[in-house]
This record gives C-alpha cells, sequence and structure tokens, in this order.
C-alpha cells in the first residue's frame, strides 16, 4: 500500500485516483439508474426494490450494513474524487500565473472543459438530492420508504425537475469527458481498442443521462403519475 | 608561420592506431585536474563535450542558443555516410576514402579522411547504443539509401531528420553528463573572443546575451565547434543565426584559416520569393532523378509555364550535357542555372530560378509514382510556395549550403594556436574543395566522438603539473577589448539596420565569390566589401544597450566579422587560380565547363595567417601528397 | 497585404509588459509568419523603436527555436507546423493579428516573444538518455528492432522542444513533451534497462515546475510535429507500474 501513497503523491498519482474514483462513481450512478427504471414497473416494485437495498446481505449481516458499507465506500470515493481533483486544479493554476490575453480552444471538447465546475454542480445537486429523496427535509411531502411516492410528487415541482435535469446534463458531460479520460489517466490505450474508448464514454454518457432524464419527464408529462 | 600536419608515419590503413598509441594518455584522477572549454554543441561539440566529460575532464561548454538542442546540426536531412557494407554492394573504408578524396577534388588531406572513414563505422554504433532510431529493414537490421551520387548504398538515415535524431543522441549523452556534474552548460551564451596567453589558448571571453555580461573564462584547452560560414552569403540554407564569429576571432588571434573559398552551392533549392527572404530551403537533390529542368528560350516571357510549347524551352543541361543531362554533378547543375538567369532567362518574380518539371515523368511513369517517390517533398515545397508541383513546374534555383573551409588543424585536429581545437564544419580537415552528401554529419561526429578524445589528451599530458598560472592581466585586456568592440556598435548610431547591410554583402560575395568567380570579379569584390565595411562601422544603426537581451547586437557583431571573412574568401579565390570542386574560377575550365584543376601548382592548403587589420594576410602552405590514389580530371562524360 | 498587429512587448524580465499595436503594411502574401515580423521590424528601426524580439533560428521547423501564441493559437493557425513554416497567405488583408509569447510559470518571459524554455532541459537531464558512454557500444546490427517499433519510437523523437503543448495546455503540463521522450527511448530494446527509473525521474522533475495532465488534448493539436497523445498514456501505464514495482527515480 505504501507504494499507492508514494504513487499518489505524485499527479500521475492524483489523477489516477480520480480515475478509479471515478469509476466507483460512474457503477454507482450505473446501477442507480437501472434500479430507478423500476419507476415504470409500478410504485410497488420500486417500493420494494427501495426496501431490498436497506435488506441486502441478511440475515449474514444485519439490515442497512451492506447499505453503510456501500455509503462510506461512495462518501470515501467522493472525498478522494473531490481533494484530488482540487488539488491537481491548484497545481495547474500555478503552473500559469500569468494568463494569455487570447487562447482558443483547438481540440478541447466543451465537455473536458467544463469538468471543474461540472464536478461542482453535480456535488451541489447531491447534497440536494440527498436532502430530497433520502433524508426528505428538501421534500414537502416526504413519506419515508415510499420511493414511488416521494419520486411522483417530487417531480411534479416543475423546478425541481428543472434542477434535476440541469444536474444530469452537467453529469452528461462529465461523464462524456471523463469515461474516455479515465484510460488514458491510467494508461489504457492500444490502437485497436482507442476507438472503443471514445464510444465506451459516449454511449454511457448518453444511456445515464437519458435514463435519469426520463424520470422527472415522465412524472411532468404524466407517463408516472 | 609553420605548418606542422602531424600526420602519423606508417602505411595510411594504420596511421590512426599508430597515432592513438603515440598520443599520450591522462591518468583517470589527474584528467578532473584539466579545464576543457568546448564552444558549439552541434554535432560535433556536443559529442565532444559529452565524451570528454565521460572521460572525466572538467568542461565548460558555451552556445549562443537557448537548448544545446537547437544547433544546425538538427536542420541535417539525408543521412549520414558509413562504410558498414550491410548492403554487401562493395563498400569498404577504403572505398569510402575513396569516394571523399576524389569528391572533394583532391583537395584533402589523405590521412585525415582515411581516419574519418575508419571511424565511420564506429559512429554508427555509438548512436543506436545511445537510441537513435535510425531506419530498419522488416527484418529488424538497420537500412540503408544510397546518396550523392556515390555507387554503393552506404547511407543511414532518420526519415528526413537524420541530423535532429543524431544530434538527440549527442544532447541527451551531453544532458547525461550536466546531470552528473561533469559538463557545465552555459546557454544563451556567446564566444566573442580567444585569450591567447604566451601562444597558448587559455580561455575565451563571452556575452551573456540575456544580461549582456562580459566575463571570462579560462581552461586549460578550447575547443571551438561552431560550426560553417554559409551564411556569409546572406541567404543560404543555414539557420539563421549560423556564424563565424568564434572562428574568425582565432584566426585573428593567430589560427591559420584555411581554404576559406571552398564553399558549396546546393542545386536544389526553392528560390527566393521576394526582398524580405530570410532563407533559402534545400529540396533532396533525389528530385533530378525524375524532374527535367528548363527555362523559356524567349527573354521576359511571362506565359505560364504549361502554355510554352516543348519548341519554346531550352532543357539547357539536356542539351549542354547529353550524356549526365539533369543528373550532371551539383556544381555543374548550379552554374547551369546561374548562367541562364544571367542571361535573363530565369524565371519567376526574381528572375533567379529555373524550372525542374515533372510533367514527363508524371506521363511516363503516372502520377501514383511520382507520389510514391516524392509525396513529402512536394508537400514541402506546396506548404512554402503554394503551388502544387504535380500540376505546375517546380521552382528551383542554387544555394549557398556549406562551407569546406576552416580554421587550419593538424592531424590531432589542434589549430595553429597550440591548446585550440577544433571540429566540425568550423575545421577545413576532411572534404577538400568539395563534401559528398551525408559525410558532414559523419564528420562532426567521429571528432566529436573519437578523435578528439584521444588528441586532446597529447596536449594536457604535456601540461600537468605545469598549468599557468591564471594572468588577470591578459584575461581583463581581452575583456576589454571585447566591450569597446561592443560600444563601438551600440554607439555607432547610424541609419541603416544590421540586416540591410548584411543582406548587401551577400549579395556582393553571391555575385562576385559564389558559383562561378573571376579575377576580376573578385576585385570588385574586394573594393566593394572594403567600402561597405566602411560604411557598416559608420552607419549601422543598433538600438537599445548592450546590458539587455539585444539581438540587433548579437547580429551586428556577427555581421562585422562576415565583413572580414568574405574578404578573405575573396582573397583566397583570387589567388587559387585554378578550379576545384566547389571553387570555380571560369577562366580555368575544360572545353565542357568542368573545373580545371592545376595539381602542379595548387595541390595544397592554402592557410592564411593574420597580419593585422588593413595588413594582407598570409599565405601559408601545406602541400597536399597523394600516395595512395591516384589524381585525375573527374569527368561525367 | 496590410495587418495590424498586436503584440506582447516586454522590456525584460522584471518588467510588467503589455500590448502594443501595430501597422504592417505591404506584406507580401508569399512572406513567411516570421518574415512579416522581419519587414515590420525593418520599419520600426528606421522609426527608431526597439524591434520586437523573437527566436527562431532554422526556419524550416525543424530546430524548435521558433514560437509563439498567434491570434490565440501556438504556432498559429496552421496545423503541424512551426511559426515559421506559417505564410501569410493564412491571414487576409486588413486582419488584426495578436500574437503572445508562450506563458507558463517555468517558461518566464525575457524579452518580447522570448522565453526561457531551458526547464525542458532539466526533464532531459533528469533521464532523458540512454546510458552508453562513447565506445562501449557494441556492433550496431547486434540489435535488430522491428520496424514497427523503430517507426513508432521516430514519431516519438520527433519531437522539437518547442514548448507549444505546454503553451496549449490550459493546464500549462509538458506532459506531451515528456511523454514523447520517455516514449521515444521508453520503446526501443537499447533503452529498456533504465525505463522505469528513468520514467520516475523525468516526471517528477516536471512536475516541480509544470501543470498536470487533464487529458485536454490541446497539445496534440498544436504540435508540429503533430505528436500523439497515446505517448501520454503510456507514460502514465510506465509511472504506474515503476511505481508498483517500487522503482525509485
Ligand atoms: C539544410 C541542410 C541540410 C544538411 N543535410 C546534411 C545531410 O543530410 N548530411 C550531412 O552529412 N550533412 C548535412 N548538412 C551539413 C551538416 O548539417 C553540418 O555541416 C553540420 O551539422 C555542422 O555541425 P557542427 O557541429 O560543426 O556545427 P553546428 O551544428 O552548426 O553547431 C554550431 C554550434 O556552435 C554554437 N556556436 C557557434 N558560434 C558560437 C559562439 N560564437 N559562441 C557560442 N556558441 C557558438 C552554436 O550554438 C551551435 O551549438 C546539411 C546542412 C544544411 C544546411
Ligand atoms: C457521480 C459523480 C461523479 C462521477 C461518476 C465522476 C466521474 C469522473 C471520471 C470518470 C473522471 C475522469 C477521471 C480521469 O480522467 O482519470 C472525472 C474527472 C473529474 N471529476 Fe468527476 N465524477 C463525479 C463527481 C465529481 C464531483 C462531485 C467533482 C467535483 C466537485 C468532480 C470533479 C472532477 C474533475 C475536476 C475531474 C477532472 C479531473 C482531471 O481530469 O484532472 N467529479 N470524474
Ligand atoms: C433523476 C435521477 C435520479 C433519481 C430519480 C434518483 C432517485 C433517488 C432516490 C429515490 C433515492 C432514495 C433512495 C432511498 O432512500 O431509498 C436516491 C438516493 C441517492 N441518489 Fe439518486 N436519483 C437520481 C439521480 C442521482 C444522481 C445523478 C446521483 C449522483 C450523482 C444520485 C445519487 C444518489 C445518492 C448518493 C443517494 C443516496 C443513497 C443512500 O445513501 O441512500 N442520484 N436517489
Ligand atoms: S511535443 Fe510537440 S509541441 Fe511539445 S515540445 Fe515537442 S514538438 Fe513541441
Ligand atoms: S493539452 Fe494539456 S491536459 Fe494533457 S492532453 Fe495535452 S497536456
Ligand atoms: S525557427 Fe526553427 S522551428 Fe521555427
Amino acid at each position: 500500500m505504501s507504494w499507492f501513497l508514494n504513487f499518489y503523491r505524485s499527479a500521475i498519482g492524483k489523477k489516477a485516483m480520480m480515475a478509479l474514483t471515478g469509476i466507483i462513481l460512474f457503477g454507482f450512478v450505473l446501477v442507480h439508474m437501472i434500479g430507478n427504471l423500476k419507476l415504470y414497473m409500478g410504485a410497488e416494485a420500486i417500493n420494494h426494490y427501495g426496501e431490498f437495498l436497506r435488506q441486502v446481505g441478511g440475515p449474514v449481516v444485519p439490515p442497512y450494513f451492506v447499505l453503510w458499507v456501500a455509503r462510506i465506500v461512495l462518501l470515501g470515493a467522493v472525498l478522494l474524487h473531490i481533494v484530488a481533483s482540487w488539488q491537481l486544479t491548484q497545481m495547474n493554476r500555478k503552473a500559469r500565473p500569468i494568463d494569455y490575453g487570447q487562447r482558443d480552444a483547438v481540440a478541447a471538447s466543451y465537455a473536458s472543459r467544463t469538468m471543474r465546475w461540472g464536478g461542482v454542480l453535480i456535488l451541489l445537486f447531491v447534497i440536494y438530492h440527498i436532502l430530497h429523496f433520502t433524508t426528505g427535509d428538501a421534500h414537502g411531502n416526504f413519506i419515508p420508504g415510499d420511493v414511488y411516492h416521494n419520486m411522483v410528487t417530487g417531480f411534479s415541482v416543475w423546478w425541481v425537475s428543472a434542477i434535476y435535469i440541469i444536474a444530469n446534463i452537467a453529469l452528461g458531460f462529465h461523464l462524456y469527458h471523463g469515461l474516455w479520460s479515465l484510460f488514458q489517466s491510467l494508461g489504457l490505450n492500444h490502437p485497436r481498442f482507442n476507438s472503443w474508448r471514445r464510444n465506451f464514454a459516449t454511449t454511457f454518457a448518453w444511456i445515464i443521462t437519458i435514463g435519469n432524464i426520463s424520470f422527472p419527464v415522465a412524472v411532468l408529462t404524466g407517463l408516472v403519475r | 608561420m609553420e605548418l606542422n600536419s602531424k600526420i602519423p608515419p606508417g602505411p595510411l590503413a594504420d596511421k590512426w592506431d599508430t597515432a592513438k598509441f603515440n598520443l599520450k594518455l591522462v591518468n583517470p584522477s589527474n584528467k578532473r585536474k584539466f579545464e576543457v572549454i568546448v564552444v558549439g554543441a552541434g554535432l560535433a561539440g556536443a559529442s565532444a563535450a559529452a565524451t570528454l566529460g565521460e572521460l572525466g575532464y572538467n568542461v565548460s561548454c558555451f552556445v549562443f542558443h537557448d537548448s544545446p538542442r537547437r544547433a544546425h546540426s538538427i536542420a541535417a536531412q539525408g543521412g549520414i555516410n558509413a562504410a558498414k557494407n550491410y548492403q554487401n554492394d562493395g563498400d569498404s573504408i577504403q572505398r569510402l576514402f575513396y569516394d571523399t578524396i576524389k569528391g572533394g577534388d583532391y583537395r584533402a588531406r589523405e590521412a585525415n579522411v582515411y581516419r574519418l572513414a575508419q571511424l565511420s563505422v564506429n559512429i554508427i554504433d555509438q548512436c543506436v547504443a545511445q537510441g537513435v532510431p535510425l531506419a530498419r529493414e522488416y527484418g529488424g537490421l538497420l537500412e540503408n539509401r544510397s546518396f550523392g551520387g556515390v555507387q554503393v548504398s552506404r547511407t543511414f538515415y532518420a526519415r528526413g531528420q537524420t541530423g535532429q535524431q543524431l544530434l538527440l543522441g549527442a544532447f541527451q549523452a551531453l544532458e547525461r553528463q550536466i546531470d552528473l556534474g561533469r559538463v557545465k552548460m552555459y546557454n544563451r551564451t556567446e564566444m566573442l573572443d580567444l585569450i591567447v596567453v604566451d601562444g597558448e589558448a587559455r580561455g575565451i571571453v563571452t556575452r551573456d546575451l540575456v544580461s549582456g555580461a562580459i566575463t571570462s573564462h579560462s581552461a586549460d584547452a578550447v575547443v571551438l565547434a561552431t560550426g560553417g560560414y554559409a551564411n556569409v552569403f546572406y541567404l543560404s540554407t543555414n539557420a539563421k543565426a549560423s556564424n563565424a564569429t568564434a572562428i574568425w576571432r582565432a584566426y585573428r588571434r593567430g589560427a591559420a584559416f584555411a581554404n576559406p573559398c571552398y564553399t558549396q552551392i546546393h542545386p536544389t533549392c526553392i528560390p527566393q520569393s521576394g526582398d524580405y527572404q530570410s532563407k533559402l530551403t534545400l529540396m533532396s537533390e533525389s528530385l533530378r532523378n525524375d524532374g527535367r529542368i528548363w527555362v523559356p528560350k524567349k527573354k521576359g516571357d511571362t506565359r505560364r509555364p504549361d502554355q510554352i510549347p516543348e519548341a519554346e524551352r531550352d532543357y539547357y543541361l539536356e542539351r549542354k550535357y547529353p550524356s549526365f543531362g539533369n543528373l550532371a554533378p551539383r556544381d555543374i547543375a548550379s552554374r547551369g542555372a546561374k548562367e541562364v538567369c544571367d542571361a535573363g532567362l530565369g524565371i519567376g518574380a526574381s528572375g533567379r530560378g529555373v524550372y525542374l518539371d515533372f510533367a514527363d515523368a508524371i506521363k511516363r511513369l503516372g502520377r501514383e509514382t511520382i507520389e510514391e517517390r516524392y509525396a513529402n517533398l512536394f508537400e514541402m515545397y506546396h506548404d512554402i510556395t503554394a503551388e502544387n508541383p504535380y500540376e505546375v513546374p517546380m521552382r528551383i534555383y542554387p544555394a549557398p549550403h556549406y562551407t569546406m573551409g576552416g580554421l587550419w588543424v593538424d592531424y590531432n585536429l589542434m589549430s595553429t594556436i597550440p591548446g585550440c581545437f577544433v571540429l566540425g564544419e568550423a575545421n577545413f580537415s576532411d572534404h577538400g574543395a568539395n563534401r559528398l552528401g551525408a559525410s558532414a554529419l559523419m564528420q562532426g561526429l567521429a571528432d566529436g566522438y573519437f578523435v578528439i578524445p584521444y588528441t586532446i589528451a597529447e596536449y594536457l599530458a604535456g601540461k600537468l603539473n605545469k598549468q599557468a598560472k591564471p594572468d588577470p592581466a591578459a584575461f581583463k585586456q581581452v575583456e576589454d577589448e571585447v566591450l569597446q568592440r561592443v560600444s563601438r556598435l551600440v554607439s555607432a548610431n547610424g541609419k541603416r539596420s544590421v540586416d540591410s547591410f548584411h543582406r548587401e554583402l551577400g549579395g556582393i560575395t553571391w555575385d562576385y565569390c559564389g558559383m562561378s568567380r573571376t579575377a576580376e570579379g573578385l576585385r570588385t569584390a574586394i573594393g566593394k566589401i572594403a567600402e561597405l565595411r566602411e560604411v557598416y562601422w559608420r552607419d549601422v544603426k543598433i538600438l537599445g544597450r548592450n546590458e539587455e537581451p539585444n539581438q540587433a547586437l548579437e547580429k551586428a557583431g556577427r555581421v562585422a566579422d562576415f565583413f572580414e571573412l568574405a574578404e578573405l574568401m575573396c582573397v583566397d579565390a583570387l589567388h587559387r587560380e585554378e578550379s576545384a570542386g566547389g571553387h570555380f574560377r571560369a577562366e580555368y575550365q575544360t572545353p565542357d565547363g568542368e573545373a580545371l584543376r592545376d595539381d602542379e601548382k595548387f595541390a595544397y592548403v592554402a592557410a592564411w595567417e593574420f597580419t593585422g587589420d588593413g595588413n594582407q594576410p598570409k599565405l601559408n602552405r601545406e602541400p597536399l601528397e597523394f600516395e595512395n590514389v591516384h589524381l585525375s580530371q573527374r569527368s561525367y562524360k | 497585404m496590410d495587418l495590424t498587429l498586436q503584440v506582447w512587448r516586454q522590456a525584460s524580465r522584471d518588467d510588467k509588459g503589455g500590448f502594443v499595436e501595430y501597422k504592417a503594411t505591404g506584406i507580401s502574401a508569399e512572406a513567411s509568419f516570421l518574415e512579416m515580423l522581419d519587414v515590420m521590424n525593418e520599419s520600426l528601426i528606421e522609426k527608431g523603436e526597439i524591434p520586437i524580439h523573437f527566436e527562431h533560428d532554422c526556419r524550416e521547423g525543424i530546430c524548435g527555436s521558433c514560437g509563439m501564441m498567434i491570434n490565440g493559437v501556438a504556432h498559429g493557425p496552421k496545423k503541424g507546423t512551426a511559426a515559421c513554416q506559417l505564410h501569410m497567405r493564412s491571414f487576409n488583408d486588413g486582419d488584426t493579428i495578436r500574437i503572445e509569447p508562450w506563458r507558463a510559470r517555468a517558461f518566464p518571459v525575457i524579452k518580447d516573444l522570448i522565453v526561457d524554455r531551458s526547464p525542458l532541459d532539466q526533464i532531459i537531464q533528469a533521464g532523458g538518455y540512454i546510458s552508453a558512454n562513447t565506445g562501449s557500444a557494441p556492433e550496431a546490427n547486434m540489435l535488430l528492432i522491428p520496424k514497427p517499433v523503430q517507426e513508432k519510437s521516430m514519431d516519438a523523437a520527433a519531437c522539437i522542444q518547442c514548448g507549444a503543448c505546454v503553451a496549449q495546455c490550459p493546464n500549462g503540463a509538458a506532459q506531451l513533451f515528456t511523454s514523447a521522450k520517455v516514449a521515444h527511448l521508453g520503446l526501443l530494446p537499447q533503452g529498456q534497462p533504465e525505463r522505469y527509473g528513468r520514467v520516475v525521474r523525468m516526471v517528477e522533475v516536471m512536475e516541480e515546475m509544470f501543470g498536470s495532465c487533464t487529458n485536454y488534448g490541446e497539445c496534440e493539436a498544436v504540435c508540429p510535429k503533430e505528436i500523439s497523445i497515446d505517448f501520454i498514456a503510456r507514460m502514465n501505464l510506465d509511472y504506474l507500474k515503476a511505481k508498483f514495482k517500487g522503482v525509485e527515480g
């Protein structure tokens, strides 16, 4: 493990850490999106799913145990992801103390240029989102355990839906660059599969964005009520 | 002045071994007691500095560039020769030796050239070990191509970047020594004078190109590897900053300058496109394999080339040299172009250009074949001229490219100033009156990696524990002289820019001491140069101060030296009443326009000695003895 | 053609500097960009103003001396070329052209458009070589190098150390430059013995002075030799492996 700490001290190490935590976070948002698709199977399916998540692992481990492990892993990943990105950003700011009068982007995609602000947006969203759907503090009509109800009532407020839609577009951009970038950061580069890296990132960025945006849209359009 | 070439005795093939055995050694623990200054980090300088560092000497290396990796050597494209005979096509050390002597029109020293051919083999080994990515065959073995009109394929190359890759090899070795603390690197530091105390080279005076500080540095030996002086012509294929200041200052301090009139003009360069033109770009000679060279028969014909009918074109090389045609050797092709342009038949806006036409080749071989052979060259041409050579003929014109002349050195590469060694293009040693393609890189690396490390010891061994004490007064005096010169330039306060003078000087040297020279022209040139030089010191305008980065001031010093060198070039060209290689005197030619040598009178190295400003330089002769090759007239019929 | 130039003028390292506007008139479309600056400078000298300082030497895209931001792009609008290979026909009559020096903490301005790029040399000093003392080399053809390997190594070795990658990178990272040298040597069999130590030492020196790479790909787009960012990935992996193996610099 000490080799890793030593490795982390370098910028390349920090980038690898961002990639690894990014993979964890990506895995979560993907599974989370798929899980949420149960919304379309009706109240019972999704509420049951929510219940299942709380009970999973039993009887070997007590209820909530797996959930908490997952939460801790996620929280750790988010923290490391953010700390590393903050440290790298500082390093990069320092590298050019005097800016240009003009510097045009010639190759960098919009997505790559908005990683930092996109990331902050996602973070703010996640905080709001947890207060909204997990604790219910930011939800006017929260019923613990009734995920279906919470979602439908939550998204029927237009501006709540708008927040979700905007945040998920930001997430889409973040993933569009991030899911490609992580291969570079980890040195996974081979002429054979380089074009797949781009396709992989584009595909999953779209899947996650479309999937997540579909929920508020479905509620607003009355498809799910 | 006595010219002792120190050629070792014995048969040609054994001379270098004999020399290596007889040269004194400096024992490892004593090496670090010696300070060696290397000026220049092109192929010659970087290889020398790195190798001397590896051996344990205390080396300081000076370049005016911001990094040693930018030396002009970086620009060499074609390749480097070596007598490896990997192609089994009859090459040998003996043959490379012979080709080089003959190519040099029998004006080079046999012993040096033979050593060069021997060492060529080691150079390739060394470069491969350093990681130079030389071209390979599919089987993983090294590839060769033929180059420079010889009959064997002995040229090693790395795409079109051979010079760059070889220089990176030497540069990396040098950077390693810098990291190890054995070489101290001075970038952006220009040598402005050589310090000679009691007749021996003892250091240099430099100007820091950022702060303007003039400083002296002492050493037990000074190695100059500062490149050639083709920029005396202003427009050349050399990098813009290439200059002769280091060797010229050494000349003025007592180093003999050998054969300054031996300059090489390359026939296939992109012509000048306007007065703003700053340098000329070389196009590979190989284009002449398929292109046909012509000019319109009528003066001032402004029609587009494709609208000039066949009957109104003059394929002058094919006409004059029916057997060789467009493949006539470099000097003949160059002079042919000059003649038609002088006659007012040149093409392009400047009238200084001829067509190199691929229309017939495309018709005969198909566009694809031509693309296969020359795509990258055509693209480069297109980039520069915005003309498509597949559709309109290329325009080409000869340009100054290389200088065979340089400081006189003995077999040990030491100049006539003891302790001052000269390597690479800066010396005169190996190419006689004309250099073969792909041989300059070979010479630079042979000098730096394999000759100087042995020969410098011979000199230094004699100095062990007898090192003269620093002589602050002598150093101070040279420093003051440099300062005076600099302040004289800065305070000239005239009206004309340095470049305008350089351009004018270049025009004179090119017109009278370029591809073809006559006694009358050379006399005219000497007069004009003297006049212009006088105006220069009065009317040059340099803004800004010495104590800051000042590019005009940098140029000004270099151009001032070019003035003096140009004059010496003309003097040398005037005295050499024969034609040899790159030196063509119109009065001395065979009926078919071939260079006509006079071996009776001129089979010698002309080593000029400085005798003071305003005095005629003194000619010293080193006779050339040919024991192993038979002198003959080069014939291309 | 007639142009308006907005050029960064800075007398010395400590001077504050700023943009100065000039009119360049009667410029030939056939002139190179640097020749246009030469013409501009001649007219400045005539007027008694100090000419614009810029670095240049070979003027054919190989020495890596030249380099400046031209309208916000390192080496200007033409792809795969250095500033010296840019010609005025890439511009239109009446254009305004903004010219700035490279900007990075590691590249302080020396004067006008000239910056100090010696940190790139320091990266090479840290390990960008194969330790092979002169004279110790075996016969060159003892070593077989597959053509594709040699070609790829050559792709990386084509770097001219101009620093455009650093200049254009939003992070001021020298990743492309460093990775090109790591790959040039690390791909070749001769480079294997020092492969991992080399990457560790070079990366560590690089990171002391430059920013980090977030895979923008700007560097590749302005690199006059079009060196691929694939080499950056390769360097990352080599570095990771080196650390995993416990190789120290
Ligand atoms: C376009 C072109 C293509 C060529 N192609 C080939 C080819 O294919 N094959 C071949 O064999 N040859 C070729 N040549 C010739 C060859 O490149 C040169 O002859 C050779 O590289 C010269 O090397 P050098 O080490 O002697 O000097 P350079 O490489 O010129 O190095 C000079 C060094 O000296 C330094 N210096 C000079 N003056 C001073 C000073 N006063 N103070 C401090 N430092 C100073 C410079 O900074 C530089 O480091 C070509 C030449 C040109 C112009
Ligand atoms: C679900 C949430 C997130 C996912 C899935 C995610 C995923 C990723 C991935 C895969 C990368 C690419 C890593 C690499 O190139 O090696 C990345 C980069 C980045 N992330 Fe995130 N991220 C998330 C949240 C955040 C948050 C909350 C922030 C910051 C507040 C953030 C900031 C960044 C930044 C700045 C980068 C670019 C860093 C760099 O390339 O140096 N991300 N992210
Ligand atoms: C429109 C899209 C989304 C919907 C409908 C949605 C829905 C939900 C719901 C209903 C919960 C509560 C589950 C429960 O408590 O049983 C939840 C939890 C959570 N969501 Fe989302 N989510 C969406 C997008 C996202 C995104 C994009 C992220 C991350 C970037 C995210 C991160 C989380 C987190 C971290 C939790 C808390 C998990 C926990 O610890 O219990 N969600 N989500
Ligand atoms: S990688 Fe490209 S841009 Fe960077 S220094 Fe090398 S040649 Fe210049
Ligand atoms: S632009 Fe910069 S971020 Fe990386 S890919 Fe190139 S170094
Ligand atoms: S001047 Fe040499 S690369 Fe531009």
